[in-house]
């Protein structure tokens, strides 16, 4: 199982912090062919992503293998300097990742 | 027993392995929380009704779609959800209605988190995007749409 890596970071835009996540990842969706020799590429791609602050679930995505290669995500969190957020992704092939960041 | 155990979590299991095309799953993979029945569904309504278990979603202006217009690369085709309008937003979800399967992704937002998802998404063709937005168990959407000069699904 590899480590799925990519880079996160929070702004701060006043009433809330907007979080984005961008990931270094194929997102195959297990439909796409090899059009010289007609194989399907397995699926691999992110499917699923928590993020937490201080400790606690704020969002959980979902997501199919339509989302684009090398994926990036945002949200937004009303949180305060000083909160700790983490986010954690999974692959379906068991793939996963984690990075945390505090918000400032 | 603990080979009538293995046989039977086989059993089980199986399905789900040959769907995803392989023997040698890790247990967590099989059973995690993801929504793999909602992630097969053929259409915009199937979808909604597997994620929210309805489909009587109110058009709203509250629910702000962010989509371009014309999407010279239907591999990459930047969305953005905003509902931060709306109160209690519980979660939101991406179809575009003529991919493959339409249901693109889903956001579950609770405590801190605030009506609003961004993403990029891949589309075959030129289509409808739907934001499905829930909150206080109602359900409301927007839709746009996109035309797409390159598909970002074939290869």
């Amino acid at each position: 199982m590899a480590d799925i890596s990519f880079r996160l970071k929070a702004e701060n835009k006043g009433d809330a912090y907007e979080i984005k996540a961008l990931f270094k990842h194929p997102m195959e969706s297990g439909m796409r062919k090899n059009k010289a020799t007609g194989e399907v590429y397995p699926a691999d791609f992110i499917n699923e992503i928590t993020a937490k602050l201080n400790g606690t679930p704020v969002m959980v995505a979902e997501w199919s293998g339509a989302v684009s290669q090398n994926p990036f995500l945002a949200f937004k969190v009303a949180g305060k300097a000083g909160d700790k957020l983490e986010v954690s992704c999974t692959s379906n092939k068991g793939d996963a990742g984690t990075q945390s960041t505090d918000l400032a | 027993m603990k080979r009538r155990t293995f046989l039977k979590a086989g059993l089980a299991t199986g399905a789900t392995a040959v769907a995803v095309n392989a023997g040698m799953l890790v247990p967590n993979t099989v059973f995690a929380a993801w929504n793999e029945a909602a992630f097969k569904t053929k259409s915009v309504d199937e979808g909604m009704s597997a994620v929210f278990g309805a489909t009587n979603a109110a058009d709203s202006a509250d629910v702000k779609l962010k989509a371009p217009a014309i999407a010279e690369n239907g591999a990459v085709v930047p969305i953005e959800v905003d509902a931060t309008a709306i109160k209690g937003v519980e979660s939101i979800a991406i179809f575009a209605s003529k991919n493959a399967v339409p249901l693109a992704c889903t956001y579950k937002l609770s405590g801190a988190a605030q009506g609003f998802a961004a993403v990029r998404i891949k589309m075959g063709e030129t289509q409808d995007v739907v934001a499905v937005v829930k909150a206080g168990g109602k359900l409301f959407k927007a839709k746009s749409e996109v035309k797409v000069t390159i598909g970002g699904c074939g290869g």
